[in-house]
């Protein structure tokens, strides 16, 4: 039998009023509790439609086999030199790039009449966002390990060791959840998913561009070099780099990436909740 | 707390707002309402869009904030006290306020959990709960595949998770079919026979005339009638005649007829035979029928109703409430 209206004569008013009789609402959930709930809706939507790990399977494999194999003979001598610095910088790319499917998410969900249900509900009115963001994050640990196995694969090989990778894991994924926040903003902001995109991508193409991703910035021009060298995605890079292959002098560059995430959750988090909470 | 327990106990309102008002740009969305609601009644607000009913329960949710006036909701002021008020309404919205990428179930676990249940005894309640409302079989289905009738089911459902106190339900029947509807019906009188407050929203008269104890007509964001069923329909008199004539090109000639034995302007109907006028007294209409016999206006049918709410709404306004107003984004 499918479902369909037929089982509607199952529907009986005696069934129904005693499903009315039962306890009181519990005590509310925690901020945490409230969140980890919105964070497994996002986790069940993976589940229900598997097309939207497209964007963290897909395409980290493409950008690292073509990154390696279309610079790495004329940049660094051959594919395997360049993949030991191109890898953490690819990896800090993709995953900012990814970021901002959580705008575009977010934009599409908020139309649909359950925000009104949420809204309405006596929980921590940022859950929702929050909990969005946490399932973010674990798409982006996906397609770190993709992509951290397919350099291996490649070649690739951090001296840093298994702790020194974790660490810079740890540290990507702390400032992708902080930008994520900015794509929140647009998400509510904008009136289409489309609008969000593009604005998202205005603001992505020179930050991960102008960066020491793909290249040294010691052969750019000096205005040029001045935005590359404060761009939080090179202090990334830089310190990602520095953990994995366990060289030295990249406390500094830890140092601004957690001041920048620091920075972006001060602004953008409040910002976003007082257009969350307003009128649409 | 105990539901609704101390709303009763001392006779207070279960909503009761002053003024409530709420502007977007130039437009009046709602202007100056005041709504008295007893506990453990059905309220029904009556409009046709555009009317600011939308707007003015949204207000009752703590959706949107008012620009001008109060509304106390089972005791709390909806602006100064949100969270208490949001801790013990439900509110089903005019699109179906489930998550269509989930399974009913899923959906239900959701809801269960951010009221503060642990996942497993939400589940629990989820199934006894989509038992209840017939969607035992479509628990493990996606909603999106629901028909409209059983997406508003598990809607009510997840709205009555925890037996709320006070219910509201934005034009739950809009778009359903009849069979759908009657159950969503039967769904609200059931929850009131237990001791629920419903307030809803419809701008269907048939509906407000079926489920609500008393109603308030809105139009253009204020009230412009409030009373029991009855009393509403004792405003335009005793009722009104309807005729279908034979040749649909005869229909403002019968009209005239009616007009002049009546003593009341006729109305043309949706159907292009059809026409009807308010009658104050039934010999009237018989006189009526009559004289349209006499002046060879053949007639298809006639009967002599009481009145509709549609005609009420007509007598109130001027204009029928199904004429649907221009500025439907102020809904």
């Amino acid at each position: 039998m499918t479902a369909t209206e037929t089982q509607s004569d199952l529907f009986e008013v005696t069934a129904l009023r005693s499903a009315l009789h039962t306890q009181a609402r519990p005590h509310r959930p925690t901020a945490l509790a409230a969140s980890l709930s919105f964070a497994w809706r996002a986790l069940l939507k993976i589940k229900h439609v598997p097309m939207q790990l497209f964007d963290v399977t897909v395409f980290p494999i493409m950008f690292v086999l073509l990154f390696t194999y279309l610079f790495g003979g004329a940049l660094a001598g051959s594919p395997r030199e360049y993949l030991q610095d191109l890898l953490p910088g690819i990896l800090v790319m993709t995953v900012a790039w990814i970021t901002i499917y959580t705008g575009m998410g977010l934009n599409t969900d908020i139309s649909k009449g359950v925000f009104d249900r949420f809204r309405s509900l006596p929980i921590w009115r940022p859950a929702l966002l929050v909990g969005m963001l946490l399932a973010d994050v674990a798409r982006y640990t996906m397609a770190t390990v993709i992509m951290l196995a397919l350099g291996i694969a490649l070649g690739f090989r951090p001296d840093g060791g298994p702790l020194g990778v974790v660490a810079a894991v740890g540290l990507l994924l702390l400032f992708s959840f902080s930008l994520s926040w900015i794509w929140t903003l647009l998400g509510l902001r904008m009136q289409t998913p489309e609008a969000v995109m593009q604005a998202s991508m205005t603001v992505m193409f020179p930050l991960t561009f102008a960066s020491n991703v793909y290249v040294d910035p010691s052969t750019m021009p000096g205005w040029v070099q001045a935005f590359v060298n404060h761009n939080p995605i090179t202090h990334l890079t830089t310190a990602a780099r520095g953990l994995m292959h366990g060289t030295t002098g990249y406390w500094d560059e830890i140092g601004w990436v957690l001041l920048w995430s620091a920075a972006l959750v001060a602004i953008f988090a409040p910002l976003t909740m007082r257009l969350y909470n307003s009128e649409r | 707390m105990t539901r609704g327990m101390g709303v009763e106990a001392n006779g207070a309102l279960a909503i009761e707002t002053e003024g409530l008002a709420k502007y977007f740009g130039e437009t009046r969305a709602v202007d100056g309402i005041d709504l008295a609601v007893r506990p453990g009644s059905v309220f029904g607000v009556l409009g046709p869009n555009g009317a600011g009913k939308t707007t003015t329960l949204r207000m009752l949710a703590t959706l949107l904030r008012p620009d001008a006036g109060t509304a106390r909701v089972l005791g709390h002021d909806v602006v100064a006290d949100a969270d208490a008020v949001r801790s013990s309404v439900s509110l089903t919205g005019q699109f179906a306020s489930v998550d269509e990428e989930l399974t009913g179930r899923e959906n239900l676990i959701l809801i269960g959990r951010l009221l503060g249940f642990p996942h497993r005894a939400a589940d629990e309640r989820g199934a006894e709960l989509l038992d209840a409302f017939g969607l035992a079989d479509a628990a493990g289905k996606l909603v999106k595949d629901y028909s409209g009738g059983m997406r508003r089911r598990l809607d009510i459902a997840a709205s009555i998770f925890t037996t709320p106190p006070l219910l509201f339900l934005d034009e739950p029947t809009t778009g359903l079919d009849p069979r759908s509807r009657n159950q969503v019906w039967e769904i609200v009188r059931v929850l009131v026979a237990e001791g629920a407050t419903v307030l809803l929203t419809t701008q269907y008269l048939d509906e407000a005339d079926q489920l609500a104890d008393r109603i308030a007509i809105i139009d253009h964001g204020k009230v412009i009638a409030e009373g029991t069923s009855g009393e509403l329909k004792a405003l335009v008199g005793s009722g009104s005649l309807h005729v279908r004539v034979l040749d649909p090109d005869q229909r403002s000639e019968a009209g005239r007829i009616l007009t002049a034995a009546l003593g009341t302007p006729f109305q043309l109907e949706s159907d292009p035979a059809a026409i009807s006028a308010q009658v104050s007294d039934p010999e009237l209409a018989a006189k009526a029928l009559a004289e349209l016999a006499r002046c060879c206006v053949p007639l298809a049918e006639f009967s002599l109703g009481q009145p509709s709410l549609d005609e009420v709404f007509l007598a109130l306004t001027g204009h029928p409430a199904e004429d649907t107003a221009p500025t439907e984004d102020a809904a």
